[in-house]
């Protein structure tokens, strides 16, 4: 926490292909990152009729839903998640000022970057949180 | 002049390619990508062709930035953001011009599609859509009215994927694999060059 008496932290929003894996992931970082306040988190998974893909719409709202004015973090897994949020971020069209987007990975990114917010880093730090996933290596 | 009208021709006629091909683009895509190009591209151009009837874009500029600003929003797939960001950087260039000069255009598709590798990180020989496109804007660079030679140059790169090893999107982690394959993304990239040749020959004709 900042101290002050507003709680604005960055907003996360996690782009997958998969709806269920966006919720799935999002739940799993709300249960990891447990305890006292949490920083809003919003899954933008698959298309709006719930195939597998990614769609602007979805993130659109999501980032708008996470919004409280200190800049939104957005989390991706591959493909035309990638590409669509680039888009979306270099028209400037559709998503809060201060959006960006993190290079970390999806599951691991999430952990890290909503424990942060929820810390009420700022968008750098947070960015940072998530990029340390890559790290952490496995073997 | 390329007015408006002929902006919007292109379009509808883009539209209707992809309508027409769309099985074909899904089958090049179910061999080495995950069998939606078809039907991502023909959702993202029914939606091109229902904003361009509702919102009568007064600009060949405003037709494409339009147009691609649906592709990005619709189509759900990476051709959306890609094919978005040609038509939005192109539309950029030509600016709100009430008619455009073929070197113009040519000029703002080269823009377009220097947005598009630097989106994409992909280069050509990639085996990639601008396999296709990259030998359009070079025919239009070196001749602007040519529109039928720039359409050849794209179905000939089109082609010229096949033997290609993939090295950009899912088709890249089938490795040797993706070899013997047409790339989807450059057989719609092509489409869409032969489709500004054809609303050249139907000048005229109500779009």
């Amino acid at each position: 926490m900042t101290g002050n008496a507003e709680f604005r932290p960055v907003g996360i929003v996690l782009v997958s292909h998969s709806g269920d894996v966006a919720r799935a992931v999002a739940a799993m970082a709300q249960g990891l990152a447990g305890g006292g306040a949490l920083a809003p988190i919003a899954a933008a998974g698959g298309t709006p009729d719930g195939g597998l893909g990614t769609s602007a719409e979805l993130i659109a709202r999501a980032a708008a839903d996470v919004d409280r004015g200190a800049g939104v973090a957005v989390l991706v897994d591959l493909g035309s998640a990638v590409l669509t949020v680039k888009a979306l971020l270099a028209e400037g069209y559709d998503l809060p000022s201060g959006t960006r987007l993190v290079d970390a990975p999806l599951v691991e990114g999430a952990v890290g970057a909503l424990v942060a917010a929820s810390a009420g880093a700022d968008l750098d730090a947070v960015a940072r949180a998530a990029a340390e996933a890559y790290e952490y290596r496995k073997t | 002049m390329l007015d408006t009208d002929f902006f919007r021709r292109w379009l509808t006629l883009c539209a209707g390619s992809v309508e027409r091909e769309a099985p074909r683009l899904t089958e090049l895509d179910a061999a080495i990508g995950d069998a939606d190009h078809g039907a991502n591209l023909r959702r993202g151009f029914a939606a091109v062709t229902a904003a361009l009837d509702r919102d009568a874009p007064g600009s060949p500029g405003a037709v494409l930035l339009l147009a691609g600003r649906q592709l990005i929003a619709t189509v759900g797939g990476a051709s959306g953001p890609l094919y978005g960001t040609l038509l939005r950087s192109a539309g950029k260039a030509l600016g709100d011009a009430p008619e455009v000069t073929p070197a113009e255009l040519a000029a703002a598709l080269r823009e377009g599609v220097t947005a598009v590798a630097g989106l994409g990180g992909a280069r050509p020989g990639d085996k990639t859509m601008l396999d296709a496109l990259e030998p359009a804007v070079v025919a239009l660079a070196g001749a602007p009215e040519a529109f039928g030679r720039a359409a050849a140059a794209a179905a000939e790169g089109a082609l010229a994927t096949v033997p290609m090893r993939a090295r950009k999107g899912r088709a890249s982690y089938l490795g040797e694999r993706s070899m013997g394959h047409q790339d989807p993304g450059a057989t719609s990239s092509a489409l869409l060059v032969a489709a500004l040749a054809e609303a050249e020959r139907t000048e005229g004709e109500a779009p």
